[in-house]
């Protein structure tokens, strides 16, 4: 039985002013468990704390009842007053007797009568709270950032300026990300490599930085503070600790003829690459599908002009395992495929291409040096006309596009259409839209540029069809505010295709257990107060693996994953809080209910073996939570069909009991 | 389709046996009455041979035996499985409640099984030996000659609105597969939906009043296979033995039919063993129509591993408040 | 209609991010609402088991509201999704027992909108004094 002092707060006149507060301490006292009960001014004044911790050593209470304003408001108080009288601070329970009784209710006798029921509520949990531990856990000073975009790269430099250690993984042989295949940026127009190579050798030179390229996370277990995770390092057959750089290699190379992802297939690469001139880190990397020598043992010409020696055809995938206190998720996005969309021509003419084609196309390091030229024939086009949310803000057409808006092209073809205008003035350019959205810093400024001081034609209408004859590209469009169709002869046309999350992504949620919408956008752990991180504790979101994003956007939100982590790591030790759910094994059927609606991912099972009446032994699956995981909701509570999960805190009696005294 | 024979089914029992496939048959043999076919578990052939039944009162759905014979039995156990009790065996698998690999399930087809209560409609009681061949032979103790009843026309009310003659799990299947059947199941819930508020009150007083808590429709139910029931366990706080104007007295079949839900693979068996005939299977279909309304289609154990409704959302689902205006003609 | 002196008991359970705070709210905006209302906190309204809402009519409620955060902005992301499908399933089920339906309700009150909740407190436990006394959960399986 618990001994249980009430006392109950009269705030002024705030609560005495409509709750007889003498005739509640009296009502509440003959309550069962009760040994003590009184009313004071202010309970929350240090005078009224005093009270509470003396009577706590007089009475010898084992739990407290404050009758005052909302535990929203002081429970913390009173907690921090119990733990210094020596109680357990979770012993203490707040009878909201001012915000919900006092304030809301005039009259004394309707008043106090509710007060007294309220105190009773909170009297019949206490009689059934137990104390409760925070559970600690240690925090593995070190981070992984999965991606290394521009996302990735400026968590990391962020994290690393902190001085915390950070792993980067990255799937390609080099980091960059698509930052690095673009030509301008959008609204200042400064050369997009100019920007992001210094900050990748930033990252290669920054001793609190390991590169993982050409890697993937291959396995993740643990929980905040601890996660391990095991990297699978793909095999490059070039020793990265020992190649130089050099290109050698690169040269001798005999296979040509291989498509070049980096300048998206319209031009080609060799076997052996790097996949441009800033790459980081700077090593050649083999492709095992395209080199004679891993296909067929004949060539090994490479090998034959590495002064440094740094070939390994017989290099392995390796497994590393490494411990991280925290994850930041930055595995950025792709353009869709334009298969679906006939209606454009893009599989069957070469100069139907998507936007950032067209970056590539315009980029001085590109298949063209920067000479806007078609695909197909290497002439200067003089008619271009640009589509815009080919793909995005589909709602119709879920099955080849996407319902969202992907935020960036609005921008990015405004930039085309004016860079064009401006390198080639002899150049017709047309935009078709269906909004222009320019959000943003200096954004409507540079759209509306592009219209009336470089002539570009914006036109509020969809392309219907893009039909190839003979080497122009028939465009039939809709202009909505004239209501006519147009017709007109284009000599390339630029989509702008919808952005999507990276395919890696859904597998890599899986690992995490972190959610993701049904676009496989991450979910953040609220949308307006935590936009960077995730539901899954200790996982954290940087750029647009949580939503379209532009660069700005990017950085910004990859500096605040940054941080968050940065006050993760800081931490020697991390407290949990202790009202969390947990499963009494002995009822458990090992069902699957309440994982299956855990929102943290913070219960698995394990199989345990259970001793039977008849001294015989049984194994059985039963659920374990994690409580350094779990965040105390209790959706697996009533999840749970046999009653065996319950939350601390707030358990399955002590609600009915707070029922029970409430209906009585 | 070609009815399978008991015969049939001893030969393949008897041969899985002997081949060391299994080591112990969950079959069906005769109880006190002949009406009363009761689950047994065999393991010899000479048992087999003896004692085996199938027949039009096979009706056990033998899914909820797995769970302790699986975990008794050391080698594999032979269970025939009907079309509808493969959805019970899902279900359980979704629910991780037996090892799949311990057990070797022949599926067998199914035209339905009797109602005896429908038989004593006809015959009368006095029932002492009952022969099921091409119609049921009914003999009493009143009569010199059986009287010849067809089985169709005593179908028990799950198998007249059978939802699937479809196997959904099996290791071997006696017989053709059938199909998963667009039965009029829901139309005793809509006809009840259709009344009044007050009429349904009526009906469910009427029905509800008859109960003695005898808890075999919670014994029977694939889904109640809790290691301890909330209402045998003092902490969960609906356990309560003490007879009168308990919260476990009023509410248990609220509570009960809340808990299955989602789970619940209609299967029956509440109703048929139900000695007081409460149509308890309704209260389960009313959850699986609202579900089905409300959610999209769910058949509990059509697959192993799908996510039930209730531990399922999406961002468009209706409000609570909304579910009031539909399906529901009155308001 | 019911005697005068007849106050409904109402019981609200109200989550500990959203709808309690938008009851202080209220509070401390001075919005009245009926004393019959009280409230009961728990941390997300995913943790109202249905048990505690058929335990407050059996031991005399007559009418039960559960508040919690507006869809999409749960502090624990989906409880109030899970809230919303058990809620709506339970509800059917007591219409479909012929409980009247407005003595349950389930509303989204953000911690903004004191207001709402007073006016949501009013509104129900108007509805609820016009019922009057459960008798119906109470008399389930006693017919006379």
């Amino acid at each position: 039985m618990q001994r249980i002092g009430v006392f109950v707060c009269w705030c002024g006149s705030n609560i005495a002013g409509t709750v007889d507060v003498q005739a509640v301490s009296e009502a509440l006292k003959n309550e069962p468990g009760v040994v003590y009960s009184t009313n004071y001014q202010y309970m929350c004044s240090q005078a009224g704390q005093d009270m509470i911790k003396n009577a706590v050593k007089e009475h010898n209470l084992t739990g407290i009842v404050v009758c005052s304003c909302s535990p929203r408001m002081h429970e913390a108080t009173f907690r921090k007053t119990a733990a210094a009288a020596g109680l357990n601070p979770y012993m203490v329970e707040i009878a909201n007797i001012r915000e919900q009784c006092s304030w809301v209710h005039k009259e004394m006798p309707i008043g106090t009568e509710k007060a007294i029921i309220l105190g009773k509520a909170a009297i019949a949990k206490v009689n059934l709270n137990t104390p409760l531990i925070p559970g600690e856990s240690p925090v593995t000073k070190r981070a992984l950032v999965i991606g290394g975009g521009i996302a990735g790269i400026q968590t990391a430099l962020d994290i690393a300026d902190a001085g915390f250690p950070v792993d980067i993984v990255e799937k390609q042989p080099t980091i960059g990300g698509k930052m690095a295949q673009l030509d301008k940026t959008f609204p200042t127009l400064d050369c997009a490599a100019c920007i992001l190579t210094p900050k990748m050798v930033d990252v290669a030179q920054n001793d609190k930085i390991r590169i993982f390229s050409y890697s993937e996370v291959a396995e993740v277990g643990g929980f905040v503070g601890n996660f391990d995770v095991k990297i699978k390092r793909r095999a490059r057959y070039v020793k990265e600790d020992v190649c130089t750089g050099c290109g050698a290699c690169v040269e001798k190379c005999p296979m040509k003829k291989v498509p070049n992802e980096f300048n998206l297939g319209m031009d080609n690469r060799t076997a052996i690459y790097i996949p441009f001139a800033q790459a980081v880190p700077k090593v050649a990397t083999i492709d095992p599908n395209h080199c004679n020598m891993l296909k067929n043992g004949k060539c090994g010409l490479c090998a034959k002009v590495c002064a440094a020696g740094a070939i390994d055809y017989k290099q392995q995938d390796e497994i590393i395992e490494e411990k991280y206190g925290a994850i930041v998720v930055a595995t950025g996005f792709n353009p869709i495929s334009m298969d679906k969309f006939d209606e454009y021509a893009y599989n069957q003419s070469k100069d139907v291409i998507t936007s950032l084609e067209f970056e590539r196309l315009t980029n001085a390091a590109g298949p063209t040096a920067g000479k806007l030229l078609r695909p197909s024939d290497h002439k200067h086009p003089h008619t271009i006309v640009f589509v815009q949310c080919v793909g995005s803000r589909c709602a119709a057409c879920a099955e080849k596009g996407k319902e969202y808006c992907s935020k960036i092209c609005c921008m990015y073809t405004a930039k085309h259409a004016m860079l064009t205008r401006d390198k080639y003035p002899d150049t017709e350019v047309y935009v078709f839209y269906i909004d222009v959205r320019t959000p943003g810093k200096n954004f409507d400024e540079f759209y509306r540029r592009a219209v009336e001081e470089y002539g570009v034609h914006y036109i509020k209408g969809m392309v219907g069809k893009v039909v190839p004859e003979g080497d122009k590209l028939k465009v039939q469009a809709s202009d909505l505010l004239d209501n006519k169709q147009l017709h007109i002869d284009a000599d390339l046309v630029v989509l702008a295709a919808a952005i999507e999350p990276d395919k890696s992504a859904r597998p890599l949620a899986t690992m995490l257990t972190a959610s993701m919408d049904t676009n496989d956008f991450f979910t953040e752990a609220h949308p307006k107060l935590r936009p960077v991180e995730s539901p899954t504790a200790g996982v954290f979101l940087s750029g647009t693996c949580q939503g379209p994003k532009d660069i700005p956007e990017t950085v910004s939100q990859a500096g605040a994953a940054a941080s968050k982590v940065i006050g993760l790591l800081a931490k020697d030790k991390l407290t949990g809080n202790p009202c969390v759910a947990n499963s009494d094994e002995l009822m458990c059927n090992g069902c699957s209910s309440c994982q299956r609606v855990c929102p943290y991912g913070a219960i698995s099972y394990i199989d345990k073996e259970f001793r039977m009446p008849d001294r015989t032994t049984k194994i059985r699956r039963v659920a374990s939570v994690n409580p350094a995981v779990c965040q105390g909701c209790g959706a697996c509570t009533v999840a749970c069909p046999s009653g065996a999960m319950d939350l601390k805190g707030f358990a399955n009696e002590q609600i009915m009991a707070e029922v029970d005294a409430i209906c009585k | 389709m070609q009815k399978i024979t008991c015969e049939q089914l001893i030969e393949k029992a008897v041969a899985l046996l002997n081949d060391g496939t299994v080591s112990c048959v969950l079959g069906w043999k005769k109880g006190e009455f002949d009406y009363d076919i009761t689950p047994a578990l065999f393991e010899t052939e000479e048992e087999l041979k003896n004692e085996f039944v199938w027949n039009d009162f096979c009706r056990a759905n033998f899914s909820k035996y797995l769970i302790s014979k699986t975990a008794k039995c050391e080698g594999k156990i032979l269970v025939f499985l009907k079309p509808c009790d493969t959805y019970s065996f899902n279900q359980l698998l979704t629910e991780h409640r037996f090892d799949r690999e311990k057990v070797y399930a022949v599926g067998i087809p199914c035209e339905g099984m009797a109602d005896i209560d429908k038989i004593k409609a006809i015959c009368g009681d006095g029932i002492c030996k009952i022969e099921c061949g091409e119609k049921i032979a009914v003999s009493t103790i009143y009569t010199d000659e059986p009287t010849l009843i067809d089985a169709k026309d005593v179908l028990a009310e799950r198998c007249i609105n059978c939802k699937s003659k479809k196997h959904v799990a099996y290791d071997e299947l006696i017989g053709e597969d059938g199909d998963v059947i667009d039965s009029g199941r829901f139309d005793e819930v809509a006809k009840l939906e259709a009344m009044t508020p007050d009429e349904r009150f009526a009906f469910w007083q009427n029905e509800l009043s008859r109960c003695i808590r005898c808890n075999a429709c919670r014994d029977v139910c694939p889904a109640c296979t809790c290691e301890k029931c909330v209402f045998n366990n003092p902490k969960s706080g609906v356990e309560n033995k003490s007879p009168a104007n308990s919260f476990e007295e009023q509410m248990f079949h609220i509570i009960r039919a809340f808990h299955v839900a989602g789970r619940c693979t209609d299967c029956g068996e509440c109703s048929r063993v139900c000695p007081q005939n409460i149509p308890l299977h309704l209260l389960n279909r009313k959850f699986i129509k609202d579900m089905n309304e409300f959610y999209g289609e769910y058949q509990a154990g059509a697959e192993v591993g799908s996510r039930a409704p209730l531990v399922n959302y999406t961002t468009e689902d209706l409000e609570p408040g909304e579910v009031f205006d539909r399906g529901n003609k009155d308001a | 209609m019911q005697m005068k002196e007849y106050k409904p008991l109402i019981v609200a359970f109200c989550c500990n991010w959203c709808s309690y705070a938008g009851a202080d709210l209220a509070g401390n905006n001075r919005l009245n609402y009926p004393a019959d209302v009280k409230i009961i906190r728990v941390p997300c309204s995913c943790r109202v088991n249905p048990m505690f809402i058929l335990r407050a009519f059996q031991k005399g409620a007559d009418g039960v509201i559960i508040c919690g955060c507006h869809p999409g902005d749960c502090h624990y992301t989906s409880g109030n999704y899970y809230t919303r499908r058990r809620m709506a399933a339970l509800f059917s089920m007591l219409d479909f027992l012929g409980i009247e339906r407005e003595r349950t309700r389930v509303e989204w009150v953000s911690a903004a909108e004191g207001a709402k909740f007073a006016a949501t407190m009013n509104d129900f436990a108007e509805k609820v004094a016009a019922l009057g006394e459960n008798k119906r959960l109470e008399d389930l399986r006693c017919k006379k």
